[in-house]
Parts: structure tokens; sequence; C-alpha cells
């Protein structure tokens, strides 16, 4: 429950008042404020600088240091204050998060005293409230980055027993390991380089042949072309193999993108090897050799900056996508519109809409080839929006690009992006982890068993009920809740009442759902219902105790009592209205509230249960007064014997 | 259909000024008047004596009943939005707007839309220091919806939808759809002496003092403060 409400809960509770003349249940007891204090300020002395605040304001959150007991370590009996030897200005913000319950984080402090603050104090960093949160993580991810870095140039020295294999890859990643490697790293720099030159040259138009045309480089001297091309090729074969060879894993080598361009750069040699020299696939091997200027690519090997220029474009993904999206669509849009305008004159190159994309691609670029042009005036003046429009449209996603590359280029974003994922499904569980803490806690009471005892009639049947355990256990339990949490049950309770269905979290909703759904015969045992209805509302010691005498089948939180297929069961028994009043309304209600009760007889899908343990039978029929009902007993029967019942999937 | 007009023209003037404002490329005005607006809503209580007065509360009291307020609601009055998230932070599972909505017009007794501090703790006298008389009747107010004295059927199945909506979802037994409707069917029996399809001030007074559950319920918060 957040801090602030917690002072409007006397409120809810007195508005609460509005639902007694609905109920038809009486409401428990409220819980007894006998040891609420008066107000008190207490003086927190953090290094001199004191802060005062009410003692309340400390409580709402219990299971911090200042909310719990543990602050009396700190306490200071001569001065009568809590002292703390630690940082006062980082202790404003903690102390305004029991203020007005939210944890914010001051952009001047440093991340790690921060850090250590907040676990001193017992806060949960996720809690920072959303203004303040992205700055935090920001900080705290630089600063896990910077350690990290730290510990990486640690690593370059040599650890001892690294096998061959582990070595040579080394050496492949970080050429400055070793002067061998850096020998190698030089030499595939130079061929790599080399095969680019080499197929540019080769189409350079080289001297004449005796018939009249100019031939390039290539074809006059085929064999050193040939031979430079292969001692390349040479070369990058055996380098891709080390590498395949040394790599960890190899199969998550051959998926990376550096290898797929080292397979691709020398994959047309070889094919074109195998490739004998017919005409028809020639011209195919021909296309082939395009891929060849793919080794250029290897150079991102070698270079940062390239790399980084690649991972720029892949986040960027979104923007470039929409850049292309917009653009299309004002391609489309003015080709279209270039091409009816220009339909009426005659010789105009706009022949088509397609033809138009032409004219209006380079018009948007600002390029105007002057290939094309439009002769009428109407197409002037939607040539000229054309180009201003595309300017604008150009524009607009460039600086983000820009200012992409240089946030990437300052940090590192892959493996980042992936643990902020984590972290951030992390930080919302826990956030709704302790915001339903509340409705859990109120359950997990329940279950304890806490409100059985708070009956606000039939005490004599209270002390029969509530085995010699219990009594124990309530007062232990109820030392742990606080006074506030056990106001806010005791609110959800009447709410309970007045409605007369309890709550319960979602496991054991879904499993009665699938049961409705089951359901077919009609309610045989209303009497049964009221007579347990005496005994134990549903708030007993365990959420489906009533039922069991009932039915003696056992939901499946108490599956150890059976061995059991599947779980389908239906279990019949309703917690009824507990009506001391006017005889003919409670029948009524028992009427109501029957229609709610799921069969006696069972319908269960290939189910072999053995029959409940007798005490629970046996509780519920001494305990019950003179039933209302005079044919409540030899209900319990069938239903026990209907237990062990084995139908046909 | 004047008042179409009328709107209309209210409309076709509002564009045809946004339309200036954006060729003279003056397109922010508007926001700042709103903004003032809003900051103007605020209210400071009566004085502590008067409201010491004026309720069954102790000065202490008033004092921890006012801090609280102000910290949740620092401008000194609670609209009905607030007033809706306030109370649905205590019933986590299901959903309170409904009934705080009732709730808020039970409270906000001069309906300006918004409950100041007086109402709240005016309010709050009643329920936790007032007679029964006066607990009854303050109940019967906020059922009566529209405050024509009766209690009608449809207003009593809306008061006991919104109850039941609180419990939300997950609830044992599974909520039906006609679970509301038995609930109002068995009030106006108990309520409904004339059996003339309403329940008055005077039935339901005379019927709930006569019933020990509802008498024994009403003194439950009594020590809440």
């Amino acid at each position: 429950m957040a801090a602030g409400v917690a002072a409007w809960l006397p409120f809810a509770r007195a508005a609460a008042i509005g639902w007694m003349p609905v109920a038809n249940l009486p409401m428990p007891v409220a819980p007894s404020n006998k040891n609420k204090r008066q107000d008190e300020l207490i003086i927190l002395n953090v290094s001199g600088r004191r802060f005062q605040t009410w003692r309340n304001t400390l409580d709402r959150y219990p299971d911090t240091l200042l909310g719990s007991s543990e602050k009396e370590f700190f306490f200071n009996e001569e001065t009568r204050e809590y002292f703390f030897d630690r940082d006062p200005d980082v202790f404003r913000s903690i102390l305004n998060f029991y203020r007005t319950g939210k944890l914010h984080y001051p952009r001047y402090e440093c991340i790690s005293a921060y850090d250590e603050e907040l676990a001193f104090f017992g806060i949960i960093p996720e809690i920072i409230s959303d203004c303040c949160y992205e700055e935090y993580k920001d900080r705290k991810r630089e600063n896990t980055e910077r350690l990290m870095d730290d510990l990486e140039d640690n690593k370059d020295s040599k650890l001892p027993n690294m096998t061959f294999r582990e070595t040579m890859w080394r050496a492949f990643e970080n050429p400055h390991t070793s002067t061998m490697a850096l020998v190698f790293y030089y030499v595939t720099g130079f061929f790599i380089a080399l095969s680019v030159i080499t197929n540019v040259v080769e189409t350079v138009p080289c001297g004449y042949m005796p018939n009249q045309r100019d031939v390039p480089c290539g074809e006059r001297y085929t064999e050193a072309f040939f031979c430079m091309d292969t001692a390349c090729v040479m070369i990058f074969t055996v380098e891709y193999l080390m590498r395949l060879f040394a790599a960890p894993s190899r199969y998550r080598f051959m998926r990376s993108v550096m290898s797929i361009i080292d397979v691709v750069a020398i994959l047309p040699y070889y094919i074109g090897l195998v490739m004998t020299n017919n005409e028809d696939v020639s011209g195919a091997f021909v296309t082939l050799r395009v891929f060849r200027v793919f080794r250029i690519f290897k150079f991102s090997r070698h270079s940062q900056g390239l790399r980084i220029l690649g991972y720029t474009l892949k986040s960027c993904a979104s923007e470039l996508g929409f850049l292309l999206f917009s653009l299309t669509m004002a391609i489309i849009i003015f080709a279209t519109v270039m091409f009816y305008a220009e339909k009426g004159s005659s010789s105009s190159k706009f022949t088509s809409i397609p033809a138009s994309f032409w004219y209006t691609i380079v018009t948007m670029t600002t390029l105007g080839y002057g290939d094309m042009v439009p002769k009428t005036i109407a197409g002037k003046i939607f040539g000229s929006i054309c180009s201003l429009s595309g300017v604008l449209v150009i524009a607009l996603p460039v600086p983000v690009i820009v200012s992409n590359f240089s946030r990437i280029y300052h940090q590192n974003q892959r493996a980042d992006k992936r643990k902020a994922q984590k972290v951030q499904k992390a930080r919302l569980a826990r956030m709704r982890i302790s915001k339903s803490g509340s409705s859990t806690a109120f359950l997990h009471s329940k279950r304890n068993g806490l409100n059985q005892s708070l009956e606000l009639t039939l005490p004599y049947y209270k002390m029969k009920l509530s085995p010699q355990g219990s009594l124990e256990e309530d007062q232990q339990l109820k030392k742990t809740t606080s006074l506030l949490e056990s106001q806010h049950h005791h609110l959800l309770h009447c709410l309970e009442k007045t409605t007369n269905h309890e709550f319960v979290d979602e496991r054991l909703y879904e499993q009665g759902y699938l049961q409705t759904a089951l359901q077919n015969f009609p309610s045989q045992s209303p009497s049964l219902s009221s007579e347990e209805g005496i005994t134990g509302t549903c708030c007993s010691r365990r959420p489906k105790k009533n039922i069991q005498p009932l039915n003696a089948t056992h939901t499946h939180s108490h599956t150890h009592n059976l061995q059991e297929l599947s779980a389908l069961h239906i279990q019949c028994g309703e917690q009824q209205p507990l009506n001391t009043s006017r005889s003919s309304l409670n029948l009524m209600s028992d009427e109501s509230g029957s229609l709610n009760c799921k069969s006696s007889g069972l319908v269960t899908t290939a189910i072999i249960s053995i029959p409940t343990p007798p005490s629970n039978n046996s509780r519920a029929s001494p305990d019950a007064p003179s039933p209302p009902n005079p044919e409540a007993p030899p209900l319990l029967n069938p239903s026990s014997t209907d237990v062990v019942k084995i139908s046909a999937l | 259909m004047s008042s179409c007009r009328k709107r209309c023209k209210r409309e076709i003037l509002k564009f045809a000024q946004y339309l200036f404002r954006v060729i003279t490329g003056t397109l922010n005005p508007d926001s700042i008047e709103d903004e003032l607006e809003l900051s103007a809503v605020r209210h400071r209580p009566e004085a502590l004596e008067q409201l010491e007065a004026q309720t069954r509360f102790s000065r202490k009291e008033l004092q921890i009943l006012y801090r609280g307020f102000k910290n949740e609601c620092p401008s000194g009055v609670v609209n009905e939005d607030t007033f809706k998230e306030i109370y649905a932070q205590f019933f986590p599972q299901g959903d309170a707007s409904t009934y705080a909505h009732f709730l808020f017009n039970a409270f906000d007794t001069d309906h300006n839309g918004s409950v100041s501090f007086e109402d709240f703790v005016m309010g709050l006298s009643i329920l936790l220091r007032g007679s029964v008389q006066e607990k009854l009747n303050w109940a019967f107010n906020l059922y009566d919806i529209n405050k024509d004295g009766y209690i009608t059927k449809e207003e009593m199945l809306d008061i006991i939808k919104s109850i039941y909506d609180m419990m939300g979802k997950c609830t044992y037994p599974i909520l039906k759809e006609e679970t509301p409707r038995q609930h109002v069917e068995i009030f106006f029996q108990k309520m409904d002496k004339n059996r003339d399809g309403v329940v008055t001030i005077d039935e339901f007074i005379d019927c709930c003092q006569n019933d020990e559950n509802i008498m024994r319920s009403m003194q439950l918060f009594e020590n809440v403060i």
C-alpha cells in the first residue's frame, strides 16, 4: 500500500459503513489498537545534520532499516536520538522517500555512493520513480562498463596452459598479442588490398590489339591475373580454414557475418574452377565475379570504424525503414501527378508512371540529371513542389542516423540492450510483486487462519472449532502484521462478508472456473451447506476445508491425500450466509446461495481417488447444532461414497 | 438546434483563429491559459476552532486528519479522479471506481465536483462519531443515487454491483451474473415493508434498527481514528 494512502485508511474504513445495511453476514471484529501510541517526533542525526520526522512516517515502510526495529541499534541513549554515521546529502533523498513515497536520484550524486546508501538503508533501487529511473539506469550501465573495460585490459596477459587452438584464436582476434599475429594481420590486409586492386585494374583498357577494339587488361594478361587471383584465394582459404579450426564454437563462427563475407569472397573462384567453358553458364559465371568485390568487406576486421558503421546501420534500421517508406510514398505520389500532368504534352518522356519514378527520384534527391524534364506548366509546378519536398523528406531522418552513430561510437550497444531488457522485466516484476503485496498478504493471512478467530457471533463454536494449536499461532501472527495491515485486512474481510464471496488467488480461481465449466448436476445439498455454514465459514483454516466434509474430495492443494490422474474434481460446498435472523429469509438466502454450489455427484475423468480421512467428516457432524434440515446426515454418506468413481476418459 | 448552431459558430471561430495563428507563427498561448486555470483551484480550510465546533473530533484528531489529507492532495481539494485513485489502492484485486463514485457524491454535499477538507471531515464525523440514526441517514443518502428520498431497485442494483466489482474476478465461489440481483431481492425483502417497490428513509431506518447484525456492525468503526 502506498505511503500517503495509509493516512486515508481511516476514511476507507469509515466508508465501509455504507456496506453494512446491505450485508447479510455479521462482520468480523475490528483489530484493537490499544497499543497505538500518540504520534511522536523522532530525531535522526546523520553525521551531525539533524532530521526530524514523525514516527508514523517511518513506519510506512516496515521492511527498511528506518521502518523496522533495526534502527534501535543506532539509538543513542544520552541524546535520545538515532545517530547514523552516513552521508547527510544522500540521506535527504532517502527521507523524502518516506515522506512522499517516491524515491528520487539526484544527478550530482555518484552512482556507487548512492547505491551503497540505498543498500545500507534497505531500500531496493527498483522503486526509484520514473522521473529519475532512466538517469539512474544509464549511469549504472556506464559504471559497469567502465569496470568491465578495466577488467578487459588485464585480460591480455597470457594465461598458462592455453591450448594451441586457444592461442591461435586469441591471435586472430587480437593481433597485438604476438608478433606472429601481427605479421599475419598485415599480410592478410595486404592481400585483401591486392585482390581488390586486381579486380579494378582487370577492367581498365590496356592498349591496342591488332583488331581495332580496346581490350581490358584482364583479357590481355589473362595468365598473370589468373595467377594473382589464385594466390589471393589461396591465402584467403587458408586463413578461413585456420579461423574455422581455432574457433571455440565452430557453429557460431560459421554463422557470424565475417565468416559469411569470407566465404562469399572466395566462392566465385572455386565455382569458376569447377565450371567448364560452356557458353550458357559463362554468363552466370561473369555475374558471380561481381561478388569478388565483397573482399573489400574483409577490411572490417581491420577497421573498428567500419564495424561501428555497420552496427549503426543495423540499429537505425527503423529510421532507415521510415526513410525508405516515406520516400516510396512520396515517389509514387509525385510520379503519378507528373505523369498525368505531362500526359497532354506531345513528345513527353513521361510514358508511364514507372517511367516517371526515375524522374521523381532524380528530382527529390536534387540530382537533376535533366534527361527527363517536364514541359507543361502544370508539370513544372508539380516538379518544383517535388524537388522542394524531396529536400525535406531526405533531410529529416539523417540527423537521427548521425546521432545514433555517435551514440554507438561512445557506448557498446548490443550487449547492453539485451541486458536492459532483462533488467526492465525484472524491475517490473519486482514492482508488481510489491504492489500486489497487499492482496497477497491478505490471502496469506487468511490462509493462516488469522481471521478465523475474528468472528463476531457464535463464540461458543469458535472455541470448539479452533484446535489447540491455533490460539498460539494466532497470537504469533498478530504480532507480525502491523496495525495498519491488520486494519486493512479487516476492511477486506468486511467486504467479503458483505458480498458473501471470498478473495482467492489466481490459481484457485482458475481451478474453480474450470470446475464450473464441467458442472452439470443440480445441487443436492442445500441443507448440508447450511449446516456447514454454521461450523465454519469461508474463511476457515485452510481455504477449501469447509467443503471437505461434504464431498470428501480435495482440491489440488491437498493432493497428497489422493492418488489422482487428473485434477478435475467438482467441489460441492458453499459458504452459506450465516443468517441468525428471521427464518423465512434464512431459507431464501440458502436457496440463492446453493445455486452456486456444485454438485455432490461427481463427474470426474479417470480419477482414482481415495476417500478422505474420516477426521474431517467427524468434525462436521458433532460440531453442528441441530441442523435445520433433518436430512443432513444421510447426505453425508452418499457424498463420501461418491468419491470412488472411475469414469471413462 | 440553436445550441448546435452556436457550437458550430464557436468551433468555426476557433478554427479560423487557429489558422491565423499557424500562418503568423504564434501557436502557443492556449496552454498557458489552461495552466493558470488549473493552478487557481486551491483551497484553504476553515480555522481549526471552527471545525472543532462543527464536528465531533478533537483538535489533535483534526490535525492528524488534515496532515494525511493534505499529503495526498496538496491543493486542498479532492476531485473525483484522485478520490477514485486513492480508494482503489485499498482494493487491489477489484475495480473500486464505481463505488468510489457513489462515495464521492455522498461526501460532496454541496455538489460542486470536489471534496474539500470540510466536506471530508463532516462526513467522517457522522460516520465515526455520529449517532446510529445519523449513520443510517448517511447510508440512505449514499444508496439514494438521485437523492429523491426513495431507493429504487435499480439504484440498489447499481450500488450492489459496484460493491461486487470491488471483489474483482478471483473470488470463491465464482461471481455469477445474477448474484447482485439476488442480493438486491434479499435487501428489498428485508427493507420494503409495504411492498411498493421502493424503500423510504423511514422503512430503512426502522428495519435497520430492528436488525441485530446491522446494529452491531454500525458500531464497528467507532475507534478508527
